[in-house]
């Protein structure tokens, strides 16, 4: 089945219309200059024809009034004669002369308009020219044109003395005018091919052009629904018309949804964290209950005493085991400590201090900026506790002859922290697990450090970016000052 | 050298050209024609021609009884009609004889027509009303069946000129017309396209072929002298030449009783117009 034409391609569509309309304006320019060269050609005929009647009509009144057929004839057929033996397209194609009566006097044709017969039976034209001839006008020749005729026709009153005698009527055929007509005709048609020769490519390229913008936007829209597509994708029309500001609020669109797309995979992974969060908590208080009540019964087995090795290695076997289980849930159960000062610029030095050690001994360069001054409202502890862990992260993951880098600073409603490395970078299918327990692939690391960091900055209302691509990762931790000193 | 001889005496005796008038009983619209014939007329008669030309027979009778010509060719009809006035000079010979036919013409679609008398209700062409070919020996056949002209075509017309008729019924301007037989033969000898569009339909029976005549007071010298001349032509390659063109062998004297069936007709067809009602 064919498309429709209203579905077509824009790419298609408007190219057509643009032809359409070329076709249509040349169609409609030759057609006025050919009737315009008609006309031209009708009125040269009337005016040389209506001289000609005069003076034919005149020349013929001696031979009506002698009643000399014969020089009727030489006169009425002296025009086909002066033009030569090739009928000139202004040729008359018949001369007749009407008697008073209306019956023929004489024609140039007298197998088809005899002597004495009522033209009217050869040529019903004639009824019109009779109308004509009964309504001469200051005895002056008339252009008769009868309806469905082929033939124009101009009568010319034979007056005498005031007297009509008859009348001269000169036939000439519209087919005579056609070889000058085609000929014209074929010459307009050749400008307007030229003409639209040229317009017709023109028109299908700015047609293209102006459906090519349009066109990338439906591609690019098509998308919208299973992806939204980077920002380098989509290639919209940079001006100023509708064209261009269609491209920029479809950019901007695009730009929205991005962000709430961006903002909605947050909520997901901060809820999942926040579960997961109180999921351990409570495990952990479960855990904790029972631990502590079996530590303490092995410590009061322990100080009341048993000399069996046995049970002394085996106690402290478990021993060593319950402790390890304590510490990781005490890990796992980040608690905040309101006790802890505020913070100054010292301790954020010496988490510094702690990191350097560790940063010489794998040979890699710290850079190191501290903008705080002051002591801020915010839980120094806490705060360390979080620097620590990022930097040491940070350090871990530039490796060898790396860079690790570490910005604190202040504005009157947050502290910042930045906290960068240029090692491998995290990939993005690792980003949304980043903060969870026992997420790390790293050797050697327990995958607890940055969900105890995460924690830690939840406690105080905190938040963290995390940007990561090749060469460069870095976290950014907002942490809201307390404005009003508890 | 003949034409600077003639030039030499007509300057000399420009008084006395002699005039000839000239009819269309021939085809006297052949200027090349004229021009050598009037040549050699001058150089055999030592003194300047003169041709006058009219549109009609009747001009030429008029100005030949009134002195005004000195010899003009002319049909047998107005040669009977004036024959007090004139006198006969030569009568042409064509085809040996001094002796031509009228002949009915029709055009060549019409296949039926074999007399006059068929054409009732048709229009006719007469060449001149003067010349008995071309009208007296119609208007002779319609009386003898009691017609005129008039009530029995629908219209008639003069042409003026034998060879026009030949052109109207070969327009079929005209269903009819009356001719002169030599011009018709002569015509098809030079103008078959013309002929071949009419039909010879009826051939008159023989009459005096147009005689060239004198004026009756032209004197005895003159008048012998045009006579030598004419007869002379058919016996010198110059004269004989000129006939060849004009379709003729020669010219002989000639005798009255050549036209008499002419008189006769024209009497009876004034007696039947005078009988007509008015």
């Amino acid at each position: 089945m064919l498309p429709r034409l209203r579905d077509l391609s824009l790419r298609y569509k408007i190219p057509l219309r643009g032809s359409l309309l070329v076709l249509v304006t040349a169609a409609a320019v030759t057609l006025s200059l050919m009737f315009r060269e008609y006309d031209q050609l009708r009125d040269d005929l009337i005016a040389s024809s209506a001289s000609m009647g005069r003076v034919l009509a005149k020349t013929l009144v001696t031979p009506l009034v002698h009643d000399d057929v014969w020089r009727a004839f030489e006169i009425i057929n002296s025009p086909f004669h002066a033009s030569g033996h090739e009928l000139a397209p202004q040729t008359a194609e018949i001369v007749t002369v009407l008697d008073s009566r209306g019956m023929v006097y004489v024609s140039t044709q007298p197998t088809q308009y005899p002597i004495l017969a009522d033209p009217m039976r050869t040529n019903r034209d004639f009824s019109e020219l009779q109308h004509a001839i009964d309504h001469y006008r200051e005895f002056e020749p008339t252009v008769v044109e009868p309806l469905r005729s082929d033939k124009l026709y101009v009568v010319a009153p034979i007056v005498s003395d005031g007297v009509q005698l008859g009348s001269l009527v000169i036939g000439y055929s519209k087919s005579a005018f056609a070889p000058r007509f085609y000929a014209i005709a074929k010459r307009a048609g050749v400008v307007t091919l030229f003409v639209i020769a040229v317009l017709l490519p023109a028109s299908w390229y700015w047609g293209q052009r102006f459906a090519r913008p349009l066109m990338n936007l439906a591609r690019s829209m098509e998308q919208v629904s299973t992806r939204i597509p980077a920002e380098a994708e989509v290639r919209v029309e940079e001006s100023r018309d509708e064209m261009g500001q269609v491209g920029a609020a479809y950019k901007a669109m695009l730009q929205e949804l991005r962000e709430k797309e961006l903002l909605k995979r947050e909520i997901v992974v901060s809820e999942r964290l926040a579960a997961v969060g109180r999921l351990s908590a409570g495990i952990a208080h479960e855990i904790n209950n029972p631990l502590g009540g079996m530590l303490n019964a092995i410590n009061t087995f322990k100080h009341h005493g048993s000399d069996d090795p046995v049970t002394v290695k085996t106690l402290s076997l478990l021993e060593r085991g319950l402790l390890q289980i304590r510490d990781t849930v005490a890990a796992l159960l980040v608690e905040a400590r309101i006790e802890s000062h505020p913070l100054t610029r010292q301790d954020i030095e010496d988490t510094r201090t702690l990191v350097l050690a560790d940063a010489n001994g794998k040979s890699v360069r710290f850079e190191w900026e501290n903008d705080v001054v002051g002591a801020l409202q915010i839980p120094s502890t806490l705060v360390r506790q979080i620097l620590i862990n990022l930097m040491l992260n940070a350090v871990d993951a530039a490796g060898a002859n790396g860079v690790a880098s570490g910005h604190v600073y202040h504005d009157s409603r947050d502290l910042h922290i930045v906290v960068a490395n240029n090692g491998t970078h995290i990939p993005p299918e690792r980003m949304e697990y980043l903060f969870e327990p026992f997420s790390s692939h790293r050797a050697g690391g327990h995958g607890l450090g940055l969900w105890v960091t995460y924690q830690v900055i939840r406690q105080l209302s905190g938040d963290v970016a995390v940007a990561s691509e090749p060469d460069h990762t870095s976290f950014h931790v907002t942490l809201p000052l307390e404005t009003q000193p508890a | 050298m003949l034409s600077m001889a003639a030039l030499a005496l007509r300057a000399n005796a420009q008084d006395a050209a002699v005039r000839f008038g000239l009819t269309p009983v021939f085809l006297d619209d052949h200027a090349g024609l004229l021009k050598a014939w009037r040549a050699y007329l001058e150089s055999r008669l030592g003194r300047p021609v003169q041709f006058v030309q009219r549109g009609t027979y009747r001009e030429i009778s008029d100005m030949l009884r009134r002195d005004k010509l000195d010899f003009a060719w002319i049909c047998g009809y107005p040669f009977v009609r004036w024959r007090r006035w004139l006198r006969l000079l030569a009568v042409p010979l064509y085809r040996g004889q001094p002796l031509y036919r009228a002949y009915l013409i029709v055009p060549a679609t019409d296949t039926t027509t074999r007399s006059i008398l068929d054409l009732r209700g048709k229009v006719f062409a007469f060449s001149d009303p003067d010349s008995n070919s071309g009208y007296l020996y119609a208007n002779y056949r319609l009386a003898q069946a009691d017609e005129r002209p008039a009530g029995f075509f629908s219209k008639s017309f003069f042409t003026w000129a034998h060879r026009k008729v030949v052109e109207a019924v070969a327009a079929v301007l005209a269903q009819g017309g009356s001719v002169d037989g030599y011009v018709w033969d002569t015509l098809e000898k030079f103008s078959p396209e013309l002929t071949s569009r009419t039909r010879v339909a009826d051939r008159s029976p023989e009459f005096g072929f147009p005689p060239l005549v004198a004026r009756a007071s032209v004197t005895h010298a003159e008048f012998d002298a045009m006579s030598r001349v004419l007869l002379g032509m058919a016996s010198d390659g110059e004269g004989q030449d000129l006939l060849n063109r004009l379709n003729l062998d020669g010219f002989t004297p000639g005798s009255d009783g050549l036209f008499e069936d002419i008189d006769r007709m024209m009497r009876a067809v004034d007696r039947s117009d005078a009988a007509a009602p008015a």
